[in-house]
């Protein structure tokens, strides 16, 4: 018992250092005016994402955060910057009132938002109520896939994956119409 | 990226074991964290790496352009492919009981089988979307 009250203790450290971590890197992705600098840490803004995820147990969704945000947007960020430019504009110098407005109403609303929202692992929270309690029983036995995670996205949740993968495909078509075609036929 | 020492060895020190390890997330996705989307990722990255180290060009010497294309496609029809394979034998769409003799058997082919058009399309498009953004920046358009 007393074990498991220390690793309790030592996730809600992990997660206090992991959670002001974030904090630092949003306020510098904020003041920094190299975009070089800017899309590192968004980087690393993603990996620390990833940790978070794995305090919570869900290391599948870890995994694609490191993988697709740490990794590819990255890549992608820096493909643009070298497309366009690395220095983002000087903002203008009065303090403008409105935006600032917008944005803390919205913060607010968001923040009064997650009141409702049931506690992490609530057992009766609606998402647990509904059909996880059969995925969890039926799961590995009817599709001798132990991996839950993979029989719920593959097969339980087949329609929704495969309109997932149609949106990859279209992104993968809409880049290379836009990007791709218009720089070969201007080169002929 | 010429000049590089460091970086060209390692990279090449690496790309093995970076594709493997991505084949590995691929199909040991049914027994742990992983499955197609994050091993299309992993595997797209091992091309980018090699993309960035050594130039598109010889990059696209290994991948080239009409083969990318076709894989983008193969995934997703792969993917469809299987949901009508489960009309044809007398199922519904994407129902993956009818694909075996047993049902569970049925289910753990369908999912590998989805899973590895996922990985397919993802990888390709990842590559297809860092070629282009990348041959782009050098035409200096």
């Amino acid at each position: 018992m007393a074990r498991q009250e220390g690793g309790r203790l030592i996730e809600i450290l992990v997660d206090i250092v992991l959670l002001s971590f974030l904090a630092v890197m949003a306020v510098g992705i904020l003041r920094l005016r190299s975009l070089f600098a800017v899309v590192m840490l968004f980087g690393i803004y993603s990996l620390i994402s990833a940790g978070l995820f794995v305090t919570m147990d869900a290391v599948d969704v870890a995994f694609t955060e490191a993988a697709v945000g740490g990794g590819i947007s990255t890549v992608l960020m820096l493909g643009t910057l070298a497309l366009t430019t690395d220095r983002e504009k000087e903002p203008l110098g009065n303090l403008q009132i409105l935006p600032l407005l917008a944005v803390l109403i919205t913060g607010a609303a968001l923040i009064y938002g997650t009141l409702d929202m049931p506690s992490f692992g609530d057992p009766q929270a609606p998402v647990h109520l509904h059909v996880a309690d059969r995925y969890i029983a039926e799961g590995p036995s009817a599709t001798g896939v132990p991996n839950i995670v993979t029989a719920v996205l593959a097969s339980y949740r087949g329609y929704d994956t495969m309109g997932e993968l149609t949106v990859i495909f279209t992104a993968g078509i809409g880049v290379m119409l836009l990007l791709g075609a218009g720089a070969r036929r201007r080169k002929d | 990226m010429q000049r590089h020492l460091v970086l060209r060895v390692t990279t090449k020190l690496l790309m093995p074991f970076i594709l493997l390890f991505a084949l590995y997330v691929q199909f040991h996705g049914d027994f742990g964290p992983g499955g197609g989307f994050q091993a299309g990722v992993i595997f797209g990255a091992g091309f980018i790496l090699y993309a960035l180290v050594y130039g598109v060009e010889n990059a696209r010497l290994v991948a080239p352009d009409y083969v990318i294309r076709v894989l983008i496609a193969a995934g997703l029809l792969l993917y469809v492919g299987v949901g009508f394979a489960g009309l044809f034998f007398g199922g519904k769409f994407l129902d993956y009981n009818v694909l075996a003799s047993d049902p569970v058997s049925g289910q753990h082919l369908g999912i590998l089988l989805v899973e590895f058009g996922v990985g397919t399309t993802v990888a390709a498009t990842m590559i297809t979307i860092f070629f282009t953004f990348a041959a782009r920046g050098r035409d200096g358009s």
